[in-house]
């Protein structure tokens, strides 16, 4: 008798696995947030969980570009919150209501703590000893770092395109890259291990995060009203978000 | 000859289960070629970037497995040959980076032989060497994570192997080296091949560790995993492409190196 309840058990183990991956209940919300919004969102989370109980909300935080890969090839999400509105606009076909902005982020130039090399423009950063970090392109801080430093007509030439605004902050805080530019809330989230220097305002970029639904589920909706409310906004003010 | 054919039939259970595991590997690999835009093929190809990202690739993936074999084959050996206190912790410690997610190795390396840590600071203050965003920088990440692949394949060898071939060859009058080089190393090449590959193959592939440490640069940092990685984001097909570029060179390699070097196993069942 052991061989058969052996085989049984393999076959029920395998049977559990594909079950056990797949589905979800009811009572989930899945967002998809940007990178940059990691802490606000894990905040948010936490006190959006404490007025509706019944609803668990899952946070997959990744760069805008790559969530909006990955919901364009299907993966399953209720709520898309982009640090850019070009990643919202590549998913538009699959909104099931209008993107609404509900935070804008400023730009600042990210140092090592203390700003050991004194960088105070973004003309100090066209120093070539100076080792300057940004993103690819097609990540949103890459494009406004681009958009930034095209307006006061620095020419760069960065010595990595991270994957991620995240990635700029790592190797700026452990000292390898001098500078890069994040947006001001890294800064904040960063702490002590970094010094954010200002942009001027003639160069500044206004980052715009829109926020929208992809199903027309109860949970979804929920969130994101929960997100454009005050109780939200003051959790993103904390975080050094502005208000739209 | 020593080599049994046997024609008994295979165990059918056994049979299902390695049929099924086929499938896992193969089944990914049909949905790229399924999804890959080929029409693009050639555009991309002949991009210019893709094949800056090969060749970077090459070269550091081959670099990197010359470092492994040059430290690493000397450290297996020693791990199988010698008995000294805390043996069992330094192995752990060669193969630690094996079981290291890819990312916390390159923060590791960030601390240690980054401009700013532990010896890296060193480097850089003494003698001018960043190895971030460097393509010095790639090689070390790669052979960080792929040399213990090669340490574990070449000292399970030297632990099989047996040493009296080698004291009859030096009872014979070779010297310790002569009969290294004659007896034991001709007799544990396959796993030497083996470990060489599988090094390589990981090199290759490597990601984490190289985007954390090395950064991501174009014609100096990025390599295929990482080109691949970032096309996906902005350009699905691109990266498809990529990966089946990498595939194709990989697969060939592999294929080649076993064939040749590691023979056919010496009993099969023929149904």
């Amino acid at each position: 008798m052991a061989r058969p309840s052996l085989r049984s058990c393999l076959a029920l183990t395998v049977l559990g696995l594909l079950v056990g991956c797949s589905g979800s209940s009811d009572t989930t919300v899945s967002v998809f947030a940007a990178a940059s919004l990691s802490d606000a969102f894990t905040e948010l989370e936490a006190a959006f969980e404490a007025e509706h109980p019944d609803i668990d909300v899952l946070v997959n935080l990744a760069g805008s570009s790559a969530l909006a890969a990955q919901i364009v090839e299907g993966a399953p999400a209720d709520v898309f919150a982009s640090a850019d509105e070009a990643n919202m606009e590549r998913v538009a076909t699959l909104l099931d209501a209008p993107a609404t902005i509900f935070a804008t982020n400023r730009l600042q130039i990210v140092t090592e703590a203390g700003n050991p090399l004194g960088i105070e423009t973004l003309d100090d950063l066209s120093d070539p000893s100076v080792l300057f970090v940004t993103s690819a392109l097609d990540v949103p801080i890459g494009r406004y770092s681009a958009d930034v430093l095209a307006r006061a007509n620095v020419d760069l030439r960065p010595v990595s395109f991270e994957e991620s605004v995240k990635g700029i902050v790592t190797k700026v805080r452990a000292g390898e890259a001098d500078a890069g530019i994040v947006y001001a809330t890294d800064v904040i989230a960063a702490g002590s291990s970094v010094t954010g220097v200002d942009i001027a305002d003639d160069f500044q970029v206004v980052a715009r995060y829109p926020i929208a639904r992809l199903t027309n589920r109860e949970a979804s909706t929920t969130f994101v009203d929960f997100v454009l409310s005050t109780r939200a906004r003051s959790i993103l003010d904390d975080f050094g978000f502005g208000a739209p | 000859m020593n080599r049994r054919t046997r024609t008994t039939r295979p165990p059918i259970g056994i049979v299902v289960l390695a049929a099924l595991a086929v499938a896992f590997f193969t089944l990914p690999f049909a949905g790229l070629l399924w999804r890959a835009p080929w029409s693009d093929l050639v555009d991309v190809i002949r991009e210019g970037a893709a094949r800056q990202a090969l060749w970077l690739s090459i070269q550091t993936s081959i670099l990197a497995t010359l470092v492994a074999v040059v430290i690493g084959v000397p450290l297996a050996w020693v791990l199988a040959r010698i008995d000294f206190p805390f043996r069992n912790v330094v192995r752990a410690l060669a193969t630690l980076s094996m079981v290291l997610p890819p990312v916390v190795g390159g923060v590791a390396l960030f601390f240690s032989f980054g401009r700013r840590g532990l010896f890296g600071q060193y480097l850089y203050d003494w003698f001018g060497i960043r190895l971030p965003f460097t393509t010095a920088g790639v090689v070390v990440a790669q052979a960080f994570v792929a040399m213990p692949f090669l340490v574990l394949t070449v000292e399970s060898a030297f632990r099989q192997f047996d040493i009296r071939y080698e004291d009859v060859a030096r009872s014979l009058g070779a010297s310790r080296w002569y009969a290294f080089r004659r007896i034991t190393l001709p007799s544990i090449r396959p796993a030497i091949i083996a470990g060489l590959v599988l090094a390589w193959a990981r090199a290759l592939g490597e990601f984490g560790a190289t985007i954390t440490f090395a950064g991501n640069l174009p014609g100096t940092t990025q390599t295929m995993p990482l080109a691949t990685y970032i096309a996906l984001e902005s350009d699905p097909g691109a990266a498809l492409i990529l990966s089946i570029v990498l595939i194709v060179v990989s697969f060939g390699v592999l294929i080649g190196l076993r064939d040749r070097w590691l023979g056919n196993p010496h009993e099969v069942i023929r149904p």
